[in-house]
């Protein structure tokens, strides 16, 4: 068994398992540790408490005008790098050749990207990644709060994409061995996930709504 | 790793060693992981957003100012202790024992340098309700016997006694003297009463102009109410040294009172902690719901005007600043009263930048006004605030929480601040249409 299949057979196959358990474990164990009864008489009634929740879910995802001034570089570079992500994995060629062949479906009506551009959004996602981990470097607040979580996560992103980047360039060795290491990097994230904070993909929908729920049933500050 | 720039105050809980003391913070924090706590130590991408929302960091560009930071003990005590990878972690040992130093290093940082504002809660991206996080920290440090002596001894004081420190008379007394001075009737122990009132120690002490106005004004509107010798101290120190049983005493104390006099309804008066003690946590605490409404008394003011008891006069056209206190507004949801009666009153009202639910602390809530070696950081922050202040170009500034109004008067002392705050119920009072 060569590297490749290796890394897209058996090793894929075990991360996808560690992925899917440890995220719904995670998740779970979370929730298994109960919700305490509420027992002041709330301002609002329930269903718009629900609606408080889910106007959280949407609206925390542009900052309130009073935080702006602070928070817009960061979240400038936060969102950049994400939606690149995002772009590469769901609208590259590959990617959606992967998907389709991984999950046994075909879907010609799923839209791609011109390979080039892809390639364009994958160096412009790099950059923005350089400039978030310089600021987790350099910026006093990020560096103190920083832990390992943090700074495997980017290792595992970084890998991630200069591997994508060098199979699609050509560089850096033989084809089969690069792409190899670009589905390990992938595996190594799926394996990483549960345990870390990329975890925040999931937490965000319950942790948003929460929020914006017990602040409602107040007619507190959302 | 350092974070104390500050002595360190143990509260005298007795001799408990160093293990004992992690154990107490570990067995109270135990009892705080639900699922709403965990979600929201789970969720931390350790974006920093959360410091651009304080303003002790704001002030001071400190990064241990940091809210998420403030909890850091006890993000690590639950990853090692429940989190869905506990055995994990502590078959590794990837997240080390907390230990009592660490603990002491973080006192600072959960009492002095924390307002419970809850302003951070309000940008985090990921929803994440810091303050609350800070707020079950503390009761963590209670419990490891390392709350500060100040908040700790007045606590248990007020559990005994009602009032959290010795007072030169009885706070009856204080209330009649009041009521004599200022010629209002204050009704005290009638048996039965719709409404129960209770009154910030700090106004019946610095500020007994405040207390004589409610009265006027529960007078005007023919209310029928009333104190209770036992129960007349608003403030609940128990909430502030972050100890659930005294909280609970305390505010037993006042719930029990207001039980006894058949109350339809307690009056809470212009104190923040006071509204977010007994409006929103008593219940909780003693385990059942409270068999009256909790009021604060601009947002009953609001209701009197909203039906046509409550008629004002206009005041002048001075420009008005007002600030929200933030256990009252921002978290405590009394979000349109106080402008509801300003409009009433034709209050030449000018906003700060940050207000209502924006708005930044007083820099004295959740017990900081009663830490001494907290002054120097708190003017810090204060700065910022009587800054945005004087930027509306106000010349009287109104509010309705005595607390803030402790730390403004202090801080106009100590910046020759041109402002006085003032009550917002007293000018209520003093203009109520005949």
């Amino acid at each position: 068994m060569s590297i490749l299949e290796f890394s897209r057979g058996p090793m894929l196959h075990f991360a996808l398992i560690v992925f899917v358990f440890g995220v719904l474990w995670r998740l779970t164990a979370t929730f298994l540790l109960g919700f305490r009864q509420r027992r002041s008489e709330p301002r609002v009634t329930k269903g718009q408490a629900m609606a408080g929740g889910a106007t959280v879910l949407g609206m925390r995802s542009w900052p309130h005008k009073e935080f702006i001034g602070r928070t817009a570089f960061g979240e400038a570079v936060g969102y950049g790098y994400h939606i690149g992500l995002f772009t590469i994995v769901l609208l590259g060629a590959p990617h959606v050749l992967f998907w389709q062949n991984l999950f046994g479906f075909s879907a010609p009506w799923w839209p791609t990207l011109p390979g080039g551009l892809i390639t364009f959004i994958s160096i412009l996602t790099v950059m923005l990644m350089l400039i978030a981990t310089i600021r987790r470097v350099g910026h006093p607040v990020l560096r103190r709060i920083s832990n390992f979580d943090d700074y495997f996560t980017l290792v595992i992103l970084y890998a991630l994409m200069l591997t994508g980047l060098m199979t699609v360039l050509g560089i850096g060795g033989r084809y089969e061995y690069i792409l190899a290491a670009h589905i390990i990097s992938f595996n190594a994230l799926l394996i990483w996930f549960p345990f870390s904070k990329l975890m925040h993909a999931f937490y965000i929908f319950p942790s948003r709504f929460l929020n914006g729920y017990m602040h409602a049933k107040k007619g507190a500050a959302k | 790793m350092s974070t104390a720039t500050q002595s360190f105050s143990r509260q005298d809980a007795g001799p408990q060693s160093a293990d004992e003391r992690v154990e107490g913070a570990m067995r109270s924090f135990a009892k705080e992981f639900g699922a709403l706590v965990g979600m929201n130590i789970e969720s931390c991408i350790h974006c920093g957003m959360c410091a651009e929302a304080c303003h002790f960091y704001i002030a001071t560009e400190e990064a241990k100012y940091t809210p998420i930071l403030k909890v850091e003990p006890f993000k690590k005590i639950f990853r090692r202790e429940s989190g869905a990878f506990a055995p994990f972690f502590k078959l590794f040992n990837l997240k080390s024992k907390i230990t009592v130093e660490e603990l002491e290093e973080w006192q600072e940082l959960m009492f002095d340098s924390c307002n419970q504002c809850g302003r951070c809660s309000l940008v985090c991206p990921m929803g994440i309700e810091v303050s609350e996080l800070i707020e079950i920290g503390r009761r963590g440090m209670y419990d490891a016997g390392l709350a500060p002596k100040e908040l700790a001894d007045r606590a248990r004081y007020q559990a005994e006694h009602g009032h959290p420190e010795e007072v030169d008379k009885p706070y009856a007394e204080l209330l009649s003297e009041i009521g004599n001075a200022h010629d209002v009737e204050i009704p005290l122990d009638k048996s039965k009463a719709d409404v129960f009132v209770c009154a910030p120690r700090n106004d019946m002490i610095s500020n007994p102009s405040a207390v004589a106005a409610m009265a006027k004004v529960l007078n005007k509107l023919k209310v029928n109410y009333t104190f209770a010798s036992n129960a007349i101290v608003a403030e609940n120190y128990g909430h502030y040294a972050g100890s659930r049983e005294l909280q609970k005493t305390i505010s037993l104390r006042i719930i029990d009172a207001a039980k006894k006099v058949g109350a339809k309804t307690v009056l809470v008066p212009e104190c923040g902690h006071a509204y977010m003690a007994l409006r929103w946590q008593a219940a909780d605490l003693i385990g059942e719901e409270l068999p009256f409404k909790v009021r604060h008394v601009t947002e009953f003011l609001a209701e009197q005007l909203a039906v046509g008891k409550l008629k004002l006069n206009q005041v002048d056209d001075e420009a008005t600043a007002f600030h929200d206190p933030c256990k009252i507004v921002r978290k405590g949801g009394v979000m349109d009263a106080p402008r509801e009666l300003m409009k009433a009153l034709g209050v030449n009202l000018k906003e700060m930048a940050n207000h209502q639910g924006y708005s930044f602390c007083c820099g004295g809530g959740g017990g900081v006004n009663d830490l001494e070696r907290a002054k120097p950081l708190r003017y810090k922050a204060q700065e910022l605030k009587l800054h945005e202040i004087d930027a509306t170009g106000a010349r009287r500034f109104l509010t309705s929480c005595s607390d803030c109004r402790v730390a403004f008067e202090d801080a106009r002392e100590y910046f020759n601040w041109d402002k006085r705050p003032e009550s917002l119920v007293e000018l209520v009072a003093a203009n109520i249409k005949e």
